[in-house]
């Protein structure tokens, strides 16, 4: 009866090739669908953790309640002392970091201003043998021109901003800002090289220094605007990030000091909290709106698969079948169908997501006015779910369909059935 | 031709609900029927011919009164039980054939064989004898689509053969063939009636395959108004006797 099933199945493409079609395409874009919407949204997260709010942030309290003005007359001072207490705190890697702004001034071949204008800077520690700050950044890809800083005195612009005054590598520019006392500071600097970060917020124009250079040029020895910790595994754990900040914090419970450190997690910085809310709900939203879309699609293609079947079913019936086989026949054949349907669909929506991984999918142009920490080569993201998340309209849907259309067998008399083959 | 009784019909009532009231399709039918019987049901288009197949192969079941077919009440009997009379001892042969078009002559003709879960060989001998039988063992794995309705109606025949059922109901089965094919057709079942002993039910309006019954039931209006027995009908008649048995038929109703 198995081979019997099999022949038909084979041999009947309303019953097999159209439906595995269908199946294959819902399938695979209900895998790549998922993996789009986990690496548009988890890449979002990833940059603003490696770009601005770490996993965990450590600042003075007056500087949390301004850090969007960058304000460096606020920083924490002592980062030596507070590092070595940040060391034994988990599995963190703890960065500090200075975030200014200013005017970067291009000088002409007399030192006279060629071009000038207003630059965010990021000083992180680029000098520092095994130091991470250049993964963060992911500078080694995303350098255009030129190298990355080995000297103190280089520094890295954007590509967007050297295109607009014009800069190679090897020029030089002077920066222009207030230092931590709030008097004038200067820096003078050679562009290492330009680069590209992929996201258009930071690429409109933004200079990257060494932090020593930074702490020089801005007159904070041993300070820094904000520490940033990540965790070893670069995999956010609010449970853990908050574990670690409340017990931080609970050290200067008792302090009144506005300079007094404060550590936060990632979800409880800039807005990131409903950041986080609204991602896991519209991600949810997303997926649970495709799957259902395709469920409904695969529902359908079963029902129709069933319905147009009650003719064979009523022949069925008077050469002697019983109902319970030809409704257990219609399962298997749907289980069959859905399974092979979705194992192929799964492995070509996983090689699409893979492709779109690697490759990406560039959105710069779409994204030039964005001031979101969103990046501009959107990515799928690849997770175990993908794996088997097809199966639920693909085998499930598909199934249900089926067994749905077949309950019609037992819901008509069989002399109903029977004339439904005459018709 | 042996005389145990195959088919017992006592007071047979069918209603079908229409809106608010009933249509009845059959009402107060008795009949009986021995093995070896080659009869029809005759009639004009909703007198009740296919209705009362429907009950005779236990697909329906009655409003009133019993159909005992084979010693089984059908009303008494289970989805399951009537399945197994249908597999086990009714055949069926249908006016539109109603092969299973994915597969081929052979698969159609052994697919009750495998719902009786036969074994290969067995199977195998039992499928090439039925379409030894119908002449049509060279085109075992044709596809229905590449037969003739003749052909098809042939491999319908094995089919509902190849189990050897003690009963077959055939609906209509020569009305969408030409007369060349429902006089072949029908003899292959005269045929089989008389090498096999298995009795053959037709509901019928050809007047070809009346040349060829031995009994005649007309129902008219859902109740039995003749049930004749042609003298001149007989196991050795020839085909142009039947033939000739039909025209009369033809000029008696003139």
């Amino acid at each position: 009866m198995i081979h019997f099933l099999l022949k038909g199945v084979l041999h009947d493409r309303h019953r097999s090739l159209l439906p595995l079609i269908v199946i294959t395409l819902g399938v695979a874009l209900t895998v790549l669908g998922h993996a789009w919407v986990n690496g548009v949204l988890g890449e979002s997260f990833v940059m603003s953790a490696h770009f601005s709010t770490g996993h965990l942030k450590a600042m003075t309290r007056a500087y949390a309640e301004e850090q969007d003005q960058m304000p460096i007359d606020l920083a924490l001072i002592g980062v030596k002392e507070i590092m070595d207490e940040l060391a034994g705190i988990g599995e963190v890697d703890w960065a500090p970091r200075i975030r200014f702004g200013g005017l970067i001034d291009f000088p002409d071949e007399s030192g006279s201003t060629r071009s000038q204008g207003p630059a965010t800077g990021f000083a992180v520690d680029l000098l520092t043998p095994g130091s991470k700050e250049i993964d963060r950044f992911n500078l080694t890809s995303s350098i255009l021109s030129g190298h990355i800083p080995t000297r103190e005195e280089e520094a890295l612009i954007t590509y967007d901003f050297a295109e607009k005054f014009h800069i190679q590598p090897g020029d030089r520019f002077t920066f222009f800002g207030s230092t931590m006392e709030g008097s004038m500071a200067f820096g003078n600097f050679i562009v290492a090289g330009t680069v590209r970060f992929g996201a258009e917020a930071l690429d409109h124009g933004a200079i990257l220094i060494d932090l020593t250079a930074g702490q020089r040029m801005l007159g904070m020895p041993d300070a820094a605007g904000e520490i940033l910790g990540f965790f070893n595994n670069n995999r956010y754990d609010q449970k853990e990030a908050q574990a670690i900040a409340d017990s931080f914090n609970a050290r200067r419970s008792g302090s009144t000091d506005e300079f007094a450190p404060l550590m936060v997690t990632m979800r409880d910085q800039e807005g990131m909290a409903q950041l986080f809310d609204y991602t896991h709900i519209i991600s949810a939203i997303l997926i649970t709106a495709f799957v259902l879309a395709m469920s409904v699609v695969l529902w359908n293609t079963g029902l129709i698969g069933g319905l147009r079947r009650y003719g064979e079913f009523g022949v069925r019936l008077a050469l002697g079948e019983e109902k319970s086989h030809i409704y257990r026949t219609l399962i298997y054949e749907a289980l069959l169908i859905g399974l092979i349907g979705s194992v192929i669909g799964t492995v070509v929506g996983l090689a699409l997501a893979l492709y779109l991984q690697v490759v990406g999918l560039d959105m710069g142009d779409a994204m030039r006015a964005s001031t979101m920490m969103m990046p501009s080569v959107i990515r799928t993201q690849v997770t175990a779910t993908d794996f088997w998340i097809g199966f639920i309209p693909g085998l499930f849907s598909m199934t249900l369909g089926n067994a749905l259309s077949g309950l019609g067998i037992y819901k008509r008399s069989t002399a109903h059935l029977f004339k439904e083959l005459e018709a | 031709m042996e005389n145990k009784q195959i088919i017992d019909i006592n007071n047979l009532v069918k209603r079908f609900p229409i809106g608010d009231g009933y249509f009845t399709a059959l009402q107060g039918i008795t009949l009986r029927f021995v093995a070896g019987e080659f009869a029809g049901l005759v009639g004009p288009s909703g007198s009740g011919k296919t209705t009362l197949l429907n009950l005779i192969g236990s697909l329906d079941s009655p409003s009133e009164g019993s159909v005992v077919v084979l010693g089984h009440e059908v009303s008494r009997l289970s989805h399951r039980e009537s399945a197994a009379l249908r597999n086990y001892h009714i055949g069926f042969i249908f006016q539109t054939y109603n092969l299973l078009p994915v597969f081929s002559v052979y698969d159609n003709v052994e697919f009750p064989l495998l719902l009786q879960k036969r074994d290969a060989v067995g199977r195998r001998k039992a499928v090439m004898e039925a379409l030894d039988w119908v002449g049509l063992s060279h085109k075992a794995q044709s596809r229905p689509a590449q037969l003739s309705g003749g052909e098809c109606q042939r491999v319908s025949i094995a089919r509902a053969m190849v189990k050897r059922p003690e009963l077959v109901l055939a609906d209509e089965p020569s009305a969408n063939l030409d007369a060349k094919n429902s006089h072949h057709i029908i003899q292959t079942m005269k045929r089989l009636n008389r090498e096999l002993g298995t009795t053959f039910l037709f509901a019928t309006h050809d007047e070809k395959v009346m040349g060829y019954l031995d009994r005649i039931i007309s129902l008219d209006d859902g109740r039995v108004a003749r049930d004749e027995r042609p003298l001149c009908v007989n196991e050795a008649q020839s085909d142009s006797t039947a033939e000739e048995n039909g025209h009369a038929r033809r000029q008696a109703r003139i």
